[in-house]
């Protein structure tokens, strides 16, 4: 049996332990805010947070994240941080077709807990592994330095 | 050309021959002073306890508003635009309204823009929702106001013309007043205005429209916290989902299945074969109970394939072929003047052959569509961007009338085209699957869901092209003429002798004053199904046109932006945005020059596409190691009244964005195999590659025009022109890749 919280709530799975993180809690949980867009960690639609780190949970086998501590899009607005990334989205208006949003949310609060003040050059080394087909692109970064300031 | 008689809309749904169809769409521009009715009824109703005064507006007893919307909503900012008008006109605040998408119906909900050029179905295409809506949602939302007030006057016993609102409070001089919701049960017996009896604002009056703070994107708040639902997020009971394996070469089919490792997975109902056609793949389906089983099944099946009926496309020959087709008289598709043989003394002549390969849509949200038969009839799940014919294909597929089939509209995780199939391909084959499985006693809705792979191999590109130029300049730089050959495949099954806009446009429409001018055009009949991607013919003709134009400027020394002037004299709207954009990007004064062993250029481009003018100005470094990066792009834009100018803004970055990820992608075929698989092999656009945009909107108060597409087509040939600039190589072949040539 695996057990792993899932924004603070403790979960346990007797499944599949090869099934993607992603798809326990898109089709198990119904936590659907975490997107399915490549299934190769190659776009970072589904972004999470383990045990505080950006992991991209469709590459993530449950086996994996067995004692793991999980936070998806879904709680987001609980964390400071994450209130002033969602604030900051909103004021710029960064979303368009909003598919990768949460991936893109959750990529850059992993980033501004660990630089609470990014460079451009930071922006690009955090964020160049979520792919958005809009290209909000300049939208983003500018949410990024704006909630960066919102959080000092 | 009057082509209002020739729809086609019969019961196995319709499908226009493309002459109609590309006519419908090549008047667009023609068509946006279009005064649809938007009247439904005689009077208003009162329906579930709400006024409905036509089929765009609701209003509820507390006054809010829900506005419907006939169009998707795809990232291109739709449902804000509709929000904007509804509250403009109905004086309204924002957190007074809701946006919601309505069902499939041809009636009341075709788009007006398409059906003014002869094309009578409910779709989001062509860059045409704000310029429909432009009079449509505008007239609904103020015929509602016009009947409410009435209804407040009558109940005061005080004339109308005392009356005035704010906020969604009616208000009279007295100092009566009172919400929209306590005058919805009257102002539902009154009649309703007649249609040109609707007042609408004048612009001096705006609040909202063209305001930066009009309205801030309605579909936002839900794209930050995961609560937007998209297709892929739909969970039913009893639903299963289906992972289906294609053929790997494209259009073979299932000779045989071994599906004991697949049924042998627990939680996998059905593994079904699915025969495919000239439109679906097929191939074999797996039904499971989540969509990891699914694949997982999916992935464990042994298929033999019957390869007979195979493509065995290849892409390079293709090129080869299409190059010798190009080196041949075509149909011709415009002709003015005389095509000069040879070089006047000191002139030149340019053959220039350029190579644009197919290139495919991949939104984020991968394809898929959820599919439910019920007893008299089915209902789809989708983010619906061609609505009543995904409509009309599905009841086909079932046997049913078209209205038997009913659609619930959901957010469109990206499309870019890939959703607005002319043949409904993914609608088919999730709508097949569901057939199949209820024929083999698997009962419940089924979600058909494409993995990346069945995305990018998805086929229904952009059609890949050859295009063959041969211009004759003057001593002293001026075009003496200029042929031009497209060669590429249609979206429709087309006859020879008829041309293709979706293929041609923005060749023999170019507003260059140039007098000798021939285009033609080949097509091709392949294997693989084309269809259109944002910007459509423009992805191609806007970047052979301005590199060329760029190439000719070079050939006198002339400065590539007053060369471009010099051409458009006859054309004030274009001056204006190619004055705009080049002042902005200070294009007069040099760009400061890069590190060591960088060379940086700017390049230019503009082009009139869905009724908009935008140019751009692209700031370019060339590395040491000749690599490059686009480091800002300016653009100018004249898409008539701007209604929302921070999406405006937003998707014209988008298209910079979109048209830029053209620099890497490519799809290729080998033996009717697709190459590319995923994001590795077909790359978009990252943030590290991204560049800076800065968009300036031209003060209109003509009629709204197109944006969700007009940002794209300049920006690939302004980054290849500052490359040339840079490099003195002019480029012929896409994609680019990462290095420039030396």
């Amino acid at each position: 049996m695996i057990k792993l919280t899932i924004n603070g709530q403790p979960q346990t799975f007797e499944g599949d332990a090869e099934m993607p993180l992603l798809w326990y809690l898109r089709d198990e949980k119904d936590m659907t805010g975490t997107k399915f867009g490549c299934g190769m960690a190659l776009c970072g639609a589904c972004t999470v947070h383990i045990d505080g780190r950006p992991a991209r949970s469709c590459m993530t086998p449950m086996r994996s994240v067995d004692g793991a501590s999980i936070s998806t899009i879904e709680a987001a607005e609980e964390d400071r941080i994450g209130a002033a990334v969602q604030a900051a989205w909103i004021e710029e208006q960064a979303p368009q077709c909003g598919y990768c949003q949460s991936g893109q949310v959750m990529s850059a609060i992993a980033l501004l807990k660990e630089k609470p003040s990014p460079t451009d050059e930071d922006i690009d080394a955090a964020m160049s592994g979520n792919i958005c087909r809009c290209a909000a692109y300049p939208r983003i970064r500018q949410a990024i330095h704006r909630a960066a300031r919102e959080i000092k | 050309m009057s082509i209002k008689h020739s729809l086609t809309e019969s019961s196995e749904g319709f499908r226009l021959n493309r002459r109609q169809f590309l006519g419908g769409l090549g008047a667009l521009t023609l068509a946006v002073g279009f005064g649809g009715r938007i009247a439904v009824a005689a009077e208003g109703s009162l329906q579930a306890g709400e006024f409905v005064p036509n089929a765009f507006i609701r209003i509820d007893k507390d006054g809010f508003v829900t506005v419907i919307s006939s169009y998707l909503e795809m990232g291109q900012g739709t449902f804000t635009g509709l929000a904007t008008l509804a509250a403009e006109e109905l004086d309204i605040t924002p957190e007074q309204l809701k946006v919601v998408g309505s069902p499939a119906d041809a009636e009341k909900y075709m788009n007006p823009v398409l059906a003014a050029g002869g094309f009578k179905v409910q779709g989001t295409g062509g860059s045409t929702a704000m310029a429909g809506a432009w009079t449509t949602m505008r007239k609904a939302a103020a015929s509602a106001r016009a009947m409410l007030l009435q209804a407040a006057a009558n109940t005061w016993k005080v004339p109308v013309t005392e009356l005035q609102v704010k906020d969604g409070i009616v208000s009279h001089t007295s100092g009566k007043q009172g919400s929209y919701g306590e005058f919805i049960d009257s102002a539902s017996a009154l009649p309703l205005p007649a249609d040109d009896q609707i007042s609408l604002k004048d612009k001096s009056t705006y609040t909202r429209v063209g305001k930066a703070d009009g309205m801030m994107r309605v579909d936002i708040p839900d794209k930050v916290n995961g609560k937007a639902i998209f297709t892929q997020d739909i969970k039913l009971p009893g639903m299963l989902v289906a992972v289906i394996a294609h053929p790997p070469r494209k259009f073979a089919k299932v000779a045989s299945v071994d599906k004991t490792a697949a049924m042998k997975i627990p939680g996998v109902e059905a593994v079904l074969a699915i025969p495919g056609d000239n439109i679906i793949q097929g191939g074999v389906a797996v039904l499971a109970k989540n969509t990891w089983i699914a694949k997982k099944g999916r992935d464990a099946l042994t298929i033999t394939w019957d390869e007979s009926t195979g493509s065995r496309e290849d892409s390079e020959a293709l090129f080869t072929e299409y190059k010798k087709l190009a080196a041949t008289r075509g149909l011709e598709v415009g002709n003015k003047g005389q095509q000069v043989e040879e070089a006047p003394d000191g002139g030149k002549v340019i053959e220039a052959v350029f190579e644009l390969p197919y290139l495919a849509h991949s939104p984020m949200e991968p394809m898929n569509a959820l599919v439910e038969i019920t007893d008299d009839g089915a209902h789809l799940w989708n983010g619906e961007q061609w609505h009543t014919a995904d409509q009309a294909a599905m009841a086909k597929e079932l046997g049913l009338a078209p209205e038997k089939v009913t659609v619930t509209q959901l957010y469109a995780g990206g499309s870019f085209g890939r959703r607005a199939c002319p043949m409904s391909d993914y609608i088919i084959e999730a709508t097949r699957i569901a057939k199949i499985a209820k024929q083999n006693g698997v009962t419940g809705p089924v979600k058909l869901v494409w993995m990346r792979e069945e995305d990018v191999g998805g086929l229904f590109y952009r059609p890949m092209t050859v295009h063959n130029n041969r211009i004759v300049l003057n001593a002293d730089g001026s075009v003496a003429s200029w042929r031009w050959r497209v060669v590429g495949q249609s979206f429709f099954p087309t006859p020879e002798d008829q041309v293709d806009s979706g293929l041609m446009e923005g060749t023999h429409e170019l507003p260059y004053a140039i007098d000798n001018m021939l285009v033609e055009q080949h097509l091709y009949q392949g294997d693989i199904p084309v269809s259109w991607l944002r910007s459509v013919g423009h992805t191609h003709t806007a970047l052979v046109g301005e590199v060329l134009i760029d190439e000719i400027a070079a050939f006198s020394g002339k400065d590539p932006y007053q060369y471009r002037r010099a051409l458009l004299a006859e054309h004030p709207r274009f001056l204006k945005v190619l004055d705009l954009v080049a002042e902005k990007a200070n294009w007069n004064s040099p760009l400061p020059q890069g590190k060591n062993g960088e060379r940086r250029a700017r390049g230019i481009a503009i082009r009139e596409s869905f009724g908009t003018v935008v140019a751009q100005v692209a700031e370019v470094t060339v590395r040491a190691d000749n690599t490059y990066k686009v480091d800002k792009v300016y653009c100018a834009v004249d898409c008539g009244q701007v209604i929302n100018p921070v999406n405006i803004a937003s998707q014209v970055e988008g298209g910079v964005g979109f048209g830029m990820s053209f620099l890497r992608q490519q799809i290729t075929l080998k033996g009717g195999v697709v190459q590319q698989t995923n994001f590795n092999n077909y790359p978009a656009l990252r943030i590290n590659e991204a560049p800076a945009v800065e968009t300036f909107m031209v003060d209109s108060s003509n009629p709204p025009t197109g944006i969700g597409e007009p940002g794209v087509p300049p920006t690939v040939p302004a980054v290849l022109n500052a490359i040339s600039a840079i490099t003195g190589k002019f480029i012929r072949r896409m994609p680019l890749g990462a290095h420039v040539q030396a």
